[in-house]
């Protein structure tokens, strides 16, 4: 069968239907019997930002005759549960019986199951409707084939627990029985086919555990550093220290005289820009074993010429910035006349934020496996990004798409790491010099010192309050170099994209705002880590609030609830001049921006928290709300610092406001390692740069959170709501940190302008 | 190249490695045991946790050579079906995020547990402090800690 994508289809749009032969190819043996639905939609690429159609189906959904319900999950798996919550919409709109619904995971392919990009908390927002409409049409399919044998109105009719059920006489038949009566009716048109009502689900909502659970407990899970193939060898490579470097000379005698060292070879580097999917500069060695690389790597004598990034320093950046920030820059936001506010100001405030670059930190760090044999080559790879990873692959060896095969590993922690493909490229151009398959096995110090890091940065603030003690004026000055300038060595000014990161989308009804950026060349590879922007920007805002609160003689929370304003919806677009508020990929008409979900959530973690509470001596809440991936959150931290600047953190309380709430147990765990994640960011981890080179190695220099200083109690309320599901992977990060920014300045006087957290300088 | 016999699980194993391998790479390449995980090599991360004549060692840091007689016990074998009271209270609050921290951290608990059957949140944070979670895991490891310490 042919299957046609109707032009004017949007992603609200699902087409499902029976598989053609075109699809039973690639479907293999799960094709064999039974019911298959292929569910088609296209959905936007973020990054390409056009729209992805594809002619088959972009998930399976498949029925045996023994009653298992097999589901083909297409997205990365890295911890935020999404190999559980996708199955799980479909499995509860079916009413299947969740001990037989088996999960497949796909291979990397975007004409197969459509954009995989797992990042920019996507997944579940995008797929939310389609998955439920799938679902939906197996259940109405069952039935229909059911009330044929029974003779009974479809009404009176549902599925539970992988039966349909016939209440008023008490029959019953399991899927498995239905599934060739079903198979051989007609899809029905999506608009015929009834969703449940919220209140009938019995996952979506809940708490499901993670599939993966057992096999991970036990050590039976399969991340990228567990595949393994016949006669794999190991490369573990020694890149240059600066970013557009490239090596001159090698001697390679002592390497090669290490036991188990097999060959060395030399791998070319992008120069500059380094690109995001291309192997910096640098040497590999090949070994039988990850142990004899790595001693390998140690013996290896290399001359490099380091190129022009090899005088970069980051703190001489970080203050050249900073100085910039005093000058006129270009002006991305305007709001009435910042100037006329600064004219009849009774109070200004100015203040300015620093922030480090970040590295990404995944306890698995970065290693993809490689085959190359008979002009096709197969990877293994724990990649957010498979499709990006082929294409890559595929130009790298200058081979067809069509001969490349990713297969998807688990994912040991990505956080935006494992969505750039440059590690898999490595894999593979080693795999075809060897002539051996090849894993390339990056080490802790590879991963630290070469990372796509989160960009430094600096920004003032400049506030005004007028003589009715009202905020008039905002002017948020904000540079850092570009993720753009990875790919680009032109593009030296953030990009509206990164902007629309809690900077434009100043949510605030003040009457005069004015948002300035300045040039910030890049020296490193910048890439996203969970949040992105959001984290410095949230970081400078919400540390400003406080600020007005108290020159305002105000308590922050009432305070950030006056300067909300009443209820409305804000686009910011027409204030941007030449610009657009970017809302994460999605249309403002589809997801606004609400400032009354921001005042609930404002007021329900208020609540929530006792804000407002008697304080014992050395402890202090701190509050911050902020809204990214259109999730709504606010949160208060609670910090004890002890009379040597030591600061542990009793207490979190977020509330927020994800839309409809799928997996709720998820949700949760999300939010309390996004706490975590956001606790490291703040108090102990910073990547900085000399001479070209980056001075970190290993989580001894670049720290994050242990056990004893995790903050211990973390309180999620989540808003309960039938809007359209939102991103929760990132959210819970930008306000924790200047929320505990302000706790600290609560429990000690001193206000945070710099991070990480130094209560000593 | 020496060849050494070492009881892993049990079990002996007799293996042909250089001295100063790490136990580490001897298990997951040698062996094929991959449930040890390898997150930094320097003994700072705890992804790599074995048990050592009882006692939670990074297998990274720990040299072939210096194993010697001593009894080796990897996640793969802390109990027979994947039913150990840490691996139970580990699913009842669905610890993992990504996961891959995971065998390690049950690994230092039951060492914990071994010594200490019902640690303070305190002794909990000592002896679990070698090991990172970059996913923000901990307060869900605490929590199955101790109830895996209440059932036994
Ligand atoms: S790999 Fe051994 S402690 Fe990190
Ligand atoms: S669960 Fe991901 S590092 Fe611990």
């Amino acid at each position: 069968m042919k299957s046609i994508t109707h032009p004017e289809k949007t992603k609200e749009n699902t087409r499902i239907y029976k598989p053609g032969r075109r699809d039973f190819l690639k479907l293999g043996s799960l094709a064999a019997t039974g019911l298959v639905l292929g569910v088609n939609f296209s959905c936007k690429d973020r990054k390409k930002g056009g729209e992805v159609t594809t002619f088959t189906a972009n998930v399976y959904l498949s029925i045996t005759s023994e009653g298992k319900v097999i589901i083909t999950a297409h997205r990365s798996e890295m911890g935020q549960g999404v190999r559980t919550s996708l199955p799980m919409i479909v499995a509860d709109e079916l009413g299947a019986d969740w001990e037989k619904v088996e999960i497949v995971q796909a291979q990397g392919d975007e004409e197969k199951y459509g954009n995989q990009n797992t990042d920019g908390s996507f997944s579940v927002r995008m797929f939310y409707k389609p998955m439920r409409e799938a679902g939906a049409t197996a259940r109405l399919l069952l039935i229909r084939a059911a009330t044929q044998q029974w003779g009974v109105p479809e009404g009176e009719c549902s599925t539970d627990n992988g039966k349909v059920v016939h209440k008023t006489s008490g029959k019953e038949l399991g899927f498995g029985e239905l599934v060739e009566a079903a198979a051989s009716l007609a899809v029905p048109e999506i608009e015929e086919v009834p969703l449940k009502d919220p209140s009938e689900f019995k996952m979506i909502g809940k708490g499901m555990p993670i599939v993966d659970l057992q096999d991970i407990v036990t050590g039976n899970a399969v991340y990228g550093m567990d595949a393994v193939v016949p006669d794999m060898k190991i490369a573990v490579i020694q890149r240059c220290p600066v970013v557009g470097g490239t090596v001159k000379s090698v001697n390679d005698e002592a390497a090669l005289a290490v036991d188990g060292v097999l060959q060395v070879i030399t791998l070319k580097g992008a120069g500059i820009p380094p690109q995001l999917n291309k192997p910096l500069s640098g040497v590999a060695v090949i070994a039988e074993n990850t142990w004899a690389a790595i001693q390998g790597k140690k013996a290896l004598d290399i001359e490099w010429d380091l190129g022009p990034n090899a005088g970069y320093d980051s703190e001489k950046q970080q203050q050249e910035l900073l100085e910039s920030t005093k000058n006129k820059g270009t002006v991305r936001r305007e709001r009435g006349d910042f100037d006329q506010a600064l004219r009849g100001a009774s109070k200004t405030i100015e203040r300015t934020y620093l922030a480090p670059y970040f590295a990404h930190g995944t306890i698995e760090p970065p290693n993809a496996l490689a085959r190359v044999q008979e002009g096709k080559c197969e990877i293994w790879a724990p990649t957010q990004h498979p499709q990006f990873a082929r294409n890559s692959v595929a130009e790298a060896l200058g081979m067809d798409v069509g001969n490349v095969a990713v297969n998807v590993t688990l994912i040991g922690g990505g956080f935006g790491r494992k969505s750039k493909p440059d590690f898999i490229v490595e894999a593979a151009l080693l795999a075809q010099k060897s002539g051996h398959p090849v894993r390339v096995q990056w080490t802790r110090e590879d991963d630290i010192q070469h990372d796509f890091y989160h960009a430094l940065s600096a920004q003032r603030i400049k506030a005004v309050i007028d003589k009715d003690n009202k905020v008039a004026g905002w002017n948020h000055h904000t540079t850092f170099p570009s993720i753009g300038a990875t790919s680009n060595a032109e593009a030296i000014q953030p990009s509206d994209g990164e902007l629309g990161l809690g900077c434009v989308d100043f949510p605030y009804d003040v009457p005069d705002i004015r948002i300035e950026t300045h040039d910030a060349k890049a020296h490193l590879r910048i890439g996203w880590l969970r949040s992105v922007s959001n984290i410095h920007h949230a970081f400078a805002i919400g540390g400003m609030l406080d600020e007005i609160a108290e020159a305002r003689k105000m308590d922050p929370v009432a305070n950030a609830l006056d300067m909300l304003g009443a209820d409305r919806n804000i686009t910011f677009t027409e204030e941007m001049p030449g610009g657009k508020y970017e809302n994460y990929g999605e249309p403002i008409e589809n997801y606004s921006w609400e400032t009354g979900r921001l005042r609930q959530v404002i007021e329900r973690v208020a609540k929530n928290s006792g804000w407002g509470k008697e304080m014992p001596e050395g402890y202090a809440l701190g509050f911050t709300a902020h809204r990214s991936f259109l999730t709504y959150v606010a949160c208060v931290v609670e910090v004890a610092v002890d009379d040597k600047n030591r600061i542990t953190i009793p207490n979190v309380y977020y509330s927020l406001d994800c839309g409809l709430a799928v997996n709720t147990d998820r949700i949760r765990s999300q939010f309390e390692g996004g706490s975590q994640f956001a606790a490291s960011l703040a108090l102990n981890s910073e990547i900085t740069v000399k001479d070209g080179q980056v001075q970190q190695d290993n989580f001894d220099t670049y720290r994050i959170v242990r056990m004893p200083q995790s903050p211990q109690k973390i309180h999620v309320d989540i808003v309960e709501s039938d809007a359209k599901p939102t991103g929760v992977g990132e959210p819970p990060v930008p306000p924790f940190i200047p929320a505990l920014c302000n706790a600290v300045y609560k429990a000690t006087g001193k206000r945070i302008y710099k991070l990480p957290i130094d209560l000593k300088a | 190249m020496a060849q050494y016999t070492i009881r892993i699980n049990g079990k002996e194993h007799q293996v042909d490695a250089t001295p100063d391998m790490p136990l580490l790479w001897v298990l997951r390449d040698i062996l094929g045991m991959r449930g040890t995980k390898f997150g930094c090599g320097k003994a700072l991360c705890g992804a790599c946790t074995v048990h050592f004549d009882g006692v939670a060692t990074r297998s990274c840091s720990l040299p072939v050579s210096a194993v010697q007689s001593s009894e080796i016990t990897t996640i793969e074998g802390l109990s027979e079906n994947g039913d150990h009271p840490l691996q139970q209270a580990w699913t009842e609050h669905v610890v993992p995020q990504c996961g891959y921290c995971q065998t390690g951290q049950i690994m230092s608990a039951a060492a914990l547990l071994r010594e200490n059957p019902s640690p303070t949140d305190e002794e909990i944070d000592n002896a679990m402090q070698g090991n990172l979670c970059r996913c923000g895991t901990y307060n869900r490891i605490k929590a199955a800690i101790h109830t895996a310490a209440d059932k036994k």
